[in-house]
């Protein structure tokens, strides 16, 4: 069984096609990343995977079961987590309470307060949200979707706008995450793609332009044209 | 007990109590009706907070439940229905009826478009109470809905008797609301506020929590507005307009959105103001947009808001120094 299969997936908005026949199987406890230039429509497969926006035609399964028609939240409940591109926090309410918040609608065995310890984020958890830094508010977006205990877990560019130590720091957090879980990842930092990802899939243009091993990706040369540029 | 900043309200609403308790025998009987007012428009403001100070829905429409309350209670009275309990019953039901049918409508739509869609439906409740003349007697009201017995030793029609009664309902409320917001449904309310999409991404049905949010308010508010009518006396479409709507919105800014004590001290603090201010002059509808601007622009949090967050800080100040003192 798969994590995630998706089959000709399209996405319109207005006349402009977004996503073009996108297929895409992921098994469970695959990394799979997900690369391709700007507005090559990665974004936009995360949110029809996580249901925020609705497909035009295809069909999406999560773990076996047709998930096209459920509503984000139904989604979220199979087990379903993202983070956002740009940050999406309770930013009014302390560390607990955004922690609190996600782990509530699921069925887990931590508390909040275990959560943050075994993550040693403890001491800071009476800090409101918008008081941390934005490196810290960026870690705080993929402990949120932790929270949750997800089987599926979207990540839509993790170490954006973050300094290399930070960088670091998270790719190792997602590296130690327990195989039980099924990531996708959609980054831009190709350090990150490769020190992660099992699998990599190229979007272009809302198509899928290919998608292999790191070597794979590494030696084609039509990937090569459109994002890692040439050699020569 | 350690001085600590969530000990406040519990303190405060105790003196607040106090004070309610005896009020009545130091005031005139102007006073008197002045204040059963203000706890009344507070508790309709209590309720109104819940959506524009917990959910983030500034609905403008509230008067419709207060209103339909209200005419509930009134055309039951003047039918000939004695029974306070179910008059005050089927007010609520009525109220909270009409929450969950425009709720359905409504929540479609959010941030101004809300602002706007709720209105509309707001004026045509308006509309209809003013031309439905059998029932409602339409630009006259309805008048003489007398003060409720209850069966009690005393009479409701002596001034300090019936505000104790609202004095009842208001605590009661208060706390009913109060237990709310700091439940599991109450969290998710405010988590709707801070962030939807993200609330969605969790796991939540965000539509299902608006959607109570919207009828609880509304159920509370057709109390308030039960509670106003046997006050009153009568009760007219004026009642329903979105004048009244904009006035109880008024209430939760200029008191302090998302704290629940914020628009009961904004209800006091314009009806106080009303009245100096139109012994004076008839312009209490200029001074009165020239208190909102000046809110907008030094006082956002209201004047709750503002006090919490500063004696927030003070307090944050006070423990650093006590902490540096130590070492």
């Amino acid at each position: 069984m798969n994590a995630l299969e998706i089959l000709n997936a399209c996405k319109t908005f207005g006349g402009l096609a977004v996503l073009q026949d996108v297929s895409l199987s992921v098994e469970v406890g695959e990394r799979r990343a997900i690369i391709g230039p700007n507005g090559a429509g990665k974004t936009t497969l995360f949110n029809i995977i996580s249901g925020t926006l609705p497909l035009n035609s295809g069909t999406i399964s999560l773990f076996g079961k047709r998930s096209e028609h459920l509503s984000p939240y139904r989604r979220a409940r199979a087990g379903l987590a993202r983070t956002f591109q740009q940050n999406n926090l309770f930013f009014n309410l302390t560390l607990l309470e955004n922690i609190h918040l996600a782990i509530l609608p699921h069925h887990t065995q931590s508390s909040p307060q275990e959560f943050l310890e075994t993550w040693g984020w403890w001491e800071k958890r009476d800090m409101p949200v918008k008081e941390l830094s934005y490196g810290d508010q960026r870690q705080v977006e993929l402990l949120l979707a932790l929270a949750q205990s997800p089987r599926l877990l979207l990540l839509d560019e993790p170490t954006a706008g973050m300094s290399s130590v930070e960088t670091q720091k998270i790719t190792s957090m997602i590296r130690n995450l327990s195989r039980e879980i099924t990531v996708l990842i959609i980054e831009h930092d190709m350090e990150v793609v490769f020190d992660l990802a099992d699998r990599i899939t190229v979007l272009n243009y809302g198509r899928v332009l290919f998608e292999g091993s790191q070597e794979e990706v590494r030696s084609d040369q039509r990937v090569k044209e459109v994002y890692l540029g040439t050699t020569d | 007990m350690k001085l600590n900043w969530r000990s406040f309200p519990f303190i405060g609403s105790i003196i607040t109590l106090m004070a309610l308790v005896i009020l009545p025998s130091l005031l005139s009987a102007y006073g008197l009706s002045l204040l059963t007012q203000v706890l009344i428009y507070g508790l309709f403001a209590m309720s109104l907070d819940l959506l524009v100070g917990y959910t983030g829905l500034v609905s403008f429409n509230h008067a419709s439940f207060f209103g339909v309350g209200a005419y509930t209670a009134a055309i039951l009275v003047t039918r000939g229905v004695e029974n306070f309990w179910l008059t005050l019953l089927a007010g609520i039901f009525t109220s909270l009826l009409l929450a969950l049918l425009l709720g359905s409508l409504v929540l479609r739509s959010s941030g101004p478009y809300f602002l706007m869609i709720t209105l509309a439906f707001g004026q045509m409740i308006f509309a209809l109470a003013w031309r439905w003349r059998s029932l409602t007697g339409g630009d006259d009201g309805l008048s003489g809905v007398p003060r409720p017995n209850l069966g009690l030793p005393f009479s409701m029609w002596d001034s300090q008797n019936f505000y104790y009664l609202v004095l009842v309902f208001f605590v009661l409320c208060s706390v009913v609301l109060w237990k709310i917001v700091r439940s599991k449904l109450g969290r998710s309310i405010i988590g709707v506020r801070e962030s939807e999409s993200r609330m969605q991404a969790l796991g939540y049905n965000t539509w299902l929590i608006k959607y109570l949010s919207y009828a609880i308010a509304g159920g509370f508010a057709g109390l308030a507005g039960v509670l106003f009518v046997y006050f009153n006396g009568f009760i007219s479409p004026q009642q329903l307009d979105w004048s009244m709507s904009g006035l109880v919105i008024l209430m939760v800014i200029v008191g302090g959105a998302g704290t629940l004590i914020g628009p009961v001290i904004g209800a006091g603090s314009i009806f106080i103001l009303q009245n100096l201010i139109s012994a004076q002059t008839e312009r209490w509808p200029m001074s009165m947009g020239i208190i909102f601007i000046l809110c907008v622009m030094y006082l956002r949090d209201g004047v709750a808001g503002q006090t919490i967050k500063l004696s927030k800080k003070g307090l944050k100040n006070y423990e650093r120094i006590r902490n540096t003192k130590r070492l």
